[in-house]
């Protein structure tokens, strides 16, 4: 069965997304982060989307959806690399994302997940 | 090309090759980037339309040329139950089921062309065209 591998980085989980989503594999996706999240106790996870070259409802649902458990778990998510065009077919399509938060690249999320745990952690 | 037979659409498989049908299309004509984009999601928008609410059907995709201007044309075509207010399922923000609402009137406006004919019982028939 096709699955998709979710990479550790200290306290972060890097997800490639690079072949076409399907609904099963959406929902294997979303299986195996909660359950890593929970056995790692990672912070923040980086969805990197830059192979995909469109995102229509469903996959923005996922995306969004993934994002919402992993928050519920202690972990905030970056939506990295995102290609222009599919930003402009987004928005038109009326799927803005609300409460996803983004980045351009994955070095750029790195850091962006990097401060905001650190952050967390000086506030606890 | 593409062929002149209709594509079927049983399952979330023939979703991906849809797209990927179109896609190759787009790229033959030479669409630019983003109007191929557009179409591609117009066209996986509709293509689970046709699974999710019309339980499997059909993409037809054809191509044009007019005035100077290659066109894409898709149609899709389920026997499903059809959908009884279309008022309704052209507003922003309205579902039926486990969406976000955005189907329809979105797919509307990623493409130039948007036509909607459906009766209760008797199946839907979405066709859209992108113009070059």
């Amino acid at each position: 069965m096709d699955r998709i591998p979710i990479l550790r980085m200290g306290q972060c989980l890097l997800i490639t997304i690079q072949v076409d989503m399907y609904d099963r594999l959406a929902l294997t996706l979303q299986d195996d982060l909660t359950a890593k999240i929970y056995a790692t106790g990672a912070k923040g996870v980086l969805i990197d989307i830059s192979a995909l070259e469109i995102v229509d409802s469903f996959m923005g649902r996922m995306i969004a959806n993934t994002s919402a458990m992993a928050r519920i778990l202690d972990a905030r998510t970056i939506v990295v690399g995102m290609r222009p065009a599919v930003a402009i077919t987004l928005v038109e399509l009326g799927l803005e994302l609300p409460g996803i938060q983004t980045a351009l690249d994955v070095e750029r999320g790195m850091e962006l997940l990097k401060a905001s745990i650190e952050l967390a952690q000086t506030d606890a | 090309m593409p062929s002149r037979e209709p594509v079927p659409l049983r399952n979330e498989h023939d979703i991906v090759a849809a797209r990927q049908l179109v896609r190759t299309v787009a790229q033959q004509l030479q669409f630019s980037l983003v109007d191929m984009t557009k179409l591609v999601t117009a066209a996986s928008e509709l293509a689970r339309n046709v699974l999710v609410h019309g339980g499997g059907g059909t993409m037809l995709c054809e191509t044009e040329h007019a005035s100077g201007r290659d066109c894409i044309r898709l149609t899709f075509e389920d026997s499903g139950p059809g959908i009884p207010d279309i008022g309704l399922a052209m507003k922003d923000g309205w579902t039926s089921g486990s969406g976000l609402g955005m189907g329809l009137p979105g797919t509307k406006r990623l493409v130039n062309e948007f036509q909607l004919d459906t009766q209760p019982g008797r199946g839907t028939k979405v066709t859209i065209a992108r113009w070059k």
